[in-house]
Parts: C-alpha cells; sequence; structure tokens
C-alpha cells in the first residue's frame, strides 16, 4: 500500500519552472477514523467513519499540489489533519522534517506560524464581531511578528492592498463585505503570518465564477510574490488544472491516482479518474453530443464500511475478480506518473 | 501583481450607507415593542428612585418613630406607617435600593460566571464537558429557592450572602443555555483559524466565542433580573435574607403579613405591590431583550 517514499518523491517534485525545491510536506501513512459511539455516560463505540485511510503524498517547496475528488472523499480531513485541527488516527506529517503529529498544543504553535489555511466558505470564515483590521492585527500581535502596535496596522494596509483590498476596509466588519472581499480577508489574515505554506480548503468554491477567476489570479500571484507552497483542495478539475503543478485524485479516503498536472489530464490512467475528467463538460455543444462520457455506475459507498479490497471496484468497469481482495498499492507507470490500480 | 485601484473592489464608495443614530433606533424598536419600552421606562424609573432615595423621601427609613405608628395612608405619610410608626413610602424607596443591588449584582455574576464556565465546556468539549454538565445538571435539579435556602444556611444571612446564595443557583442555568449556542459557533470554521493561527483557548474563549454568545447571554442577564428581586424578596420573607432594620420589601412583607392583613392592610399590601410591580417590569424588559436579540424570533 505505502509506496517506498524515495520513489514517490522522483520526478515528481519538480516546480513549474523546473527548479526542485527541498520536500516541505511529507505525509505518510495518513489514516483519520471518527468513532461512531452509542450511549451517554459509557460511550459504546459501535463503528469507524474512515475518513481518511492510507494518504502519503510530498510536496516540495514553491510546489502546488491539487488533491481532487468528490464531496466526502477525505480532502478537507486531509487538510484538517496537516493543520493539526484533527490529530490522525495513524502516520506521520513532516513539515520541514518535524513530525507534527508528534508536537503538543504548546510546541505546535511555531509551526502554526509557517502552516496557514484559507477556508471555502467566506461567510464563515470570519468572526462576525471582529473589524477586518483586527482579524489580520491580532496574529500578527499574539505571534510577536510586530511589537509595535502602529507598525502592525501599516502592516495591514499593506496586506489589505496586496489582497486587491481598500485599506480603508480595516474598519469595516465582515457583514459589511461580499463574498469574494471576505474571501481576500482571508487570505490577507493567512499572510499575516508570513506562512511557507497554505492549505487552501476549497476557496473559490462558494464564489461565482467572474470572483473565482480573480482569487485564483491572486492566489497565483501571492505564491510567486512570496514564494508560497499550496495545497489546493478543490473538487473543480479546471480551476486545479490551472493552478497546479501536481495533481492527486481521492477516491473515499484514498489516493488513487498521482501526477503531473497536464500528464493526469491528457493521459488520465485510473478508470476513477478517467470518469472524473469524462465528466467536465465541453462547452462546445456539437462535441459535447456526440463525445464519449464514460458514467461510474451506482453510488459512492459509506465510509463505514467500505468494500474490501480496491475500494473502486463495484463501481469499476474494468474490475476483475482479484480487485474485491487485494488492495492495490500505488504503482509508478511512467515518471511521476502514479496509478493505484492492477488493471491499467 | 494586480494594483489594488484596478480592482472593482476596492472602487466602492465608503459613505453611500448613512448610519443611522441611536436615538432613531430607539425610537424605531419602541414604536415595534410598546410593552418592553413601556417596562424599560418603568426599569429607569426604579433606578432613579433608588438612585435618589434620599431627595424624595422625609423620613428615616431605619428609625422608629412610636408616636406614629399605624397611621393610615394621608397627606403626611402617603403609604401610611408601619408598626414601628416608620413610612412606608421611604422604606419602599429604600427598599427599592436592597432589591436593585441584590438583583443587578446576582444576576450579572450569576449569569457571567455562566457565561465563562458554558463557552468553557463547549469548546474544550470531550469528557470535560460531559463531567462538567453532570455537575451542573445536579445544581439545576433543585428548584432556585432551595438551592438559595440551602446556599443561605451554610453562609449565613445578610446582604452579601443573599447575593451569593441566589448567583450560585443562577450559574448552571446561564451556562446551560449558553453552552448550547457555543456548542454550534465551535463548529463555525473561523473558530478553527483561529485554532490555525496558533492563539492560545483563553484568547479563543473569550475574543472569538464569547463576543459571539452575547445574545443568550444579554436574554439569560435580563431573564435572571426579575428572578433573583423574587428570590431576595423570598428569602427576606422567609427570615433568611437582609435583616432588619434594613429595608427590603420581603421583610416589610413579613413583618406585616399575617398580624396587620385586616387592621392595617396597607403595611402588607404597598411592599407586596412593589414586588409585583419590580418583578414584572424586570420579565417584561427581559421578554423585550429575548425578542430584540433572537434572531430566530425577530420579524425582520
Amino acid at each position: 500500500m505505502t509506496p517506498d517514499a524515495s520513489a514517490l518523491e522522483s520526478g515528481a517534485g519538480l516546480t513549474r519552472n523546473g527548479e526542485p525545491g527541498d520536500v516541505l510536506v511529507d505525509v505518510k501513512g495518513l489514516k483519520m477514523y471518527f468513532p461512531i459511539t452509542e450511549g451517554i455516560v459509557f460511550n459504546k463505540l459501535v463503528g469507524l467513519v474512515k475518513a481518511v485511510d492510507g494518504v502519503d503524498f510530498r510536496i516540495r517547496r514553491g510546489e502546488t499540489l491539487g488533491l481532487v475528488g468528490e464531496s466526502g472523499c477525505g480532502k478537507t480531513t486531509t487538510g484538517r489533519c496537516i493543520l493539526q485541527l484533527e490529530r490522525p488516527t495513524e502516520g506521520e506529517i513532516f513539515f520541514e522534517g518535524v513530525d507534527l503529529t508528534k508536537l503538543d498544543q504548546v510546541a505546535l504553535r511555531e509551526y502554526r506560524q509557517k502552516i496557514q489555511v484559507i477556508f471555502q466558505d467566506p461567510y464563515s470564515s470570519l468572526n462576525p464581531r471582529m473589524k477586518i483590521g483586527e482579524m489580520i492585527d491580532e496574529p500578527m500581535y499574539v505571534h510577536g511578528i510586530e511589537p509595535d502596535a502602529q507598525k502592525r496596522k501599516q502592516r495591514v494596509s499593506e496586506l489589505l492592498s496586496v489582497c486587491g483590498l481598500n485599506p480603508k476596509m480595516a474598519d469595516r466588519y465582515p457583514h459589511e463585505m461580499s463574498g469574494g472581499q471576505r474571501q481576500r480577508v482571508g487570505i490577507a489574515r493567512a499572510l499575516s503570518l508570513e506562512p511557507e505554506f497554505i492549505i487552501c480548503d476549497e476557496p473559490v468554491s462558494a464564489l461565482d465564477v467572474s470572483i473565482q477567476a480573480q482569487i485564483i489570479n491572486l492566489l497565483e500571484d501571492l505564491r510567486e510574490e512570496y514564494n508560497l507552497t499550496y495545497l489546493f483542495i478543490a473538487h473543480d478539475l479546471s480551476v486545479v488544472r490551472h493552478l497546479c503543478h501536481r495533481v492527486a485524485v481521492m477516491y473515499l479516503g484514498r489516493i488513487v491516482e498521482l501526477a503531473d498536472c497536464d500528464e493526469l489530464y491528457d493521459n488520465p490512467m485510473h478508470p476513477y479518474t478517467r470518469a472524473l475528467l469524462s465528466a467536465v463538460p465541453v462547452p462546445d455543444p456539437e462535441i459535447e453530443q456526440n463525445r464519449d462520457i464514460s458514467f461510474v455506475a451506482g453510488e459512492v459507498p459509506s465510509p463505514i464500511n467500505p468494500p474490501p479490497g480496491c475500494v473502486f471496484h463495484p463501481r469499476c468497469p474494468i474490475a476483475v475478480e482479484s480487485c474485491s481482495q487485494e488492495v492495490p498499492a500505488l504503482r509508478e507507470l511512467k515518471p511521476g506518473h502514479w496509478v493505484a490500480c492492477t488493471e491499467v | 501583481m494586480a494594483s489594488p485601484s484596478d480592482l472593482a473592489v476596492s472602487e466602492m464608495d465608503f459613505d453611500a450607507l448613512p448610519e443611522r443614530s441611536w436615538v432613531d433606533k430607539i425610537k424605531d424598536t419602541a414604536r415595534k415593542k410598546p410593552l418592553g419600552a413601556v417596562s424599560a421606562c418603568a426599569v429607569l424609573v426604579m433606578l432613579l428612585v433608588a438612585a435618589l432615595a434620599n431627595a424624595i423621601t422625609f423620613y428615616d427609613p431605619v428609625q422608629n418613630a412610636f408616636d406614629s405608628m399605624h397611621v393610615a395612608p394621608g397627606a403626611a405619610h402617603w403609604f401610611g406607617t408601619d408598626q414601628f410608626g416608620r413610612d412606608i413610602f421611604t422604606r419602599i424607596v429604600f427598599g427599592a435600593r436592597t432589591a436593585l443591588f441584590v438583583g443587578f449584582s446576582a444576576s450579572i455574576l450569576g449569569s457571567t460566571a455562566g457565561l465563562i464556565l458554558g463557552v468553557g465546556s463547549a469548546y474544550f468539549g470531550g469528557r470535560f464537558d460531559l463531567i462538567f454538565q453532570r455537575f451542573m445538571d445536579i445544581f439545576i435539579s433543585f428548584p432556585l429557592i432551595i438551592m438559595a435556602l440551602s446556599v443561605v444556611s451554610i453562609f449565613g444571612t445578610g446582604t452579601q450572602n443573599v447575593i451569593l446564595a441566589i448567583t450560585i443557583p443562577l450559574i448552571p442555568r446561564c451556562a446551560r443555555v449558553v453552552r448550547s449556542s457555543a456548542l454550534a459557533i465551535r463548529e463555525i470554521p473561523y473558530v478553527d483559524a483561529a485554532r490555525a493561527l496558533g492563539f492560545a483557548h483563553v484568547r479563543i474563549i473569550f475574543r472569538h466565542m464569547i463576543p459571539n454568545v452575547m445574545a443568550p447571554y444579554l436574554i439569560m442577564l435580563t431573564s435572571f433580573l426579575g428572578q433573583a428581586i423574587l428570590l431576595e424578596a423570598s428569602l427576606s420573607y422567609l427570615g433568611l435574607g437582609v435583616q432588619e432594620p434594613t429595608p427590603a420589601w420581603g421583610l416589610m412583607l413579613q413583618g406585616g403579613a399575617e398580624e396587620y392583613a385586616e387592621s392595617a392592610p396597607w403595611i402588607p399590601v404597598f411592599p407586596g405591590l412593589a414586588i409585583t410591580a419590580a418583578v414584572f417590569a424586570f420579565n417584561l424588559f427581559g421578554d423585550a431583550v429575548r425578542d430584540t436579540l433572537d434572531p430566530r424570533l425577530r420579524s425582520e
């Protein structure tokens, strides 16, 4: 199941302009099971939701890794585990060589400064009782980045400008802003700690399309300006193609395919990835009418009781007998192109 | 990098929305909630009366005057005098001080302690929350008056102990309500954001959660005011509250109820009316606050 770590790295860690960066984030065998309990006083364990069930990937400095998959496949939980908002059931998360899962809350604070998050919903990710300026100021104050209040204020204005907002907005409350503006505030807040790594948890899926483009461009600009590394969680495949260097496809808590962005889109190998990509509509009625769409039959199984063997086998068009018995490991079929399927 | 002026979002006019003055807001609220406005005025009058007690009365509230016992209400003594010759109007006005002092102290202390404990319990969750809430269950299972009586019997009588006796049973009642709101707040991403930003627990609780549960807190606080005043009167009536000669409505009732109900009815009737009016006004006020702050009941 767990691919050889050194092999996973090869050919995969090049940034788009070809410079290899060192490994910043290294996730090994990550599992997050949520217990389902019954009873009020004595909790009886009646089941486990296997939200993330053995995920491995590496992200190099300056790289953007896309994490795609349908709702409930464990993308967000993976992100929350890296942020240590959830303590994973099993597995290791190395950030700059330090295993975050072993750190206590106090030791973690230093790393929280380096790992930031942009949330999906810009309406609920900002505290409605705080002004925008206070929200961006507070992290800098708490972490002692800038002890002088006047300079912090200056910095808040700069950050707002960088994120395409009028510095006067520092005196506003979130409810006085639009969704796109709020998302920019969320980005400014994340940047206030000068992080190295930002987890973007579907940062544009709650916004309308014209605003999506603005936010994506902003994220791209910021990546270049501050040499940021992103884990970009999304279900919109076109957004991911535009922004990411590499893409990992998740299905029911596992990564089924991992490859360079263009390679994955031009040459998908896993049957699930193929179905996912063919579900993207083509904006040309003639092609759309005649093209071959490979539908996937059935529903996503419950993560409480995932199917044995390959989790995709009950819905897979090319499944064979052995798929229901054996969990397929990620195999490198081309340099940097990893697929968890025995039949391709 | 796009400069801010390239973007439509920064072109907004910041002075487009005129701010409504607070006088307008009050007028607006009073029109929508006439009962609330009346009760707020009554509360205000009570506060003024208590504050200006010395200026609006002509007699000593404590000094006995045996030459004018059991005087019926009239021009000299508006509400009459009691069995020790003390002016009942004066004692009711000074009694308002006791009632309001005990009522406000107990409900502010009780609901604030409940606020912090409730939010803390919701924030930490898990086993801590479970055990803590069972403790709260024990406290809630006693009726207010029984709990207050037991506290008084432990610590003794007197104004401070009466406040303590009323505060303690109010804490779990507020904590429970606030906790349920805080549980919902805890799941909202801005709390996750605060955790991801590396803030300490205390900061998250006080800066990010408590300001967002102010509505249930204020609702509980105002609804406790009436209860606390009634409880203080009850304790004093039972002789376990404020002690003579301090003017307190419950005490005045106790001194007058059985003995003078027929011969000098003004002795128990006026303090009784004062208690009724105060509790009624505070309850209406609490209801109005709840209607204004609870978005589920808001008509807009």
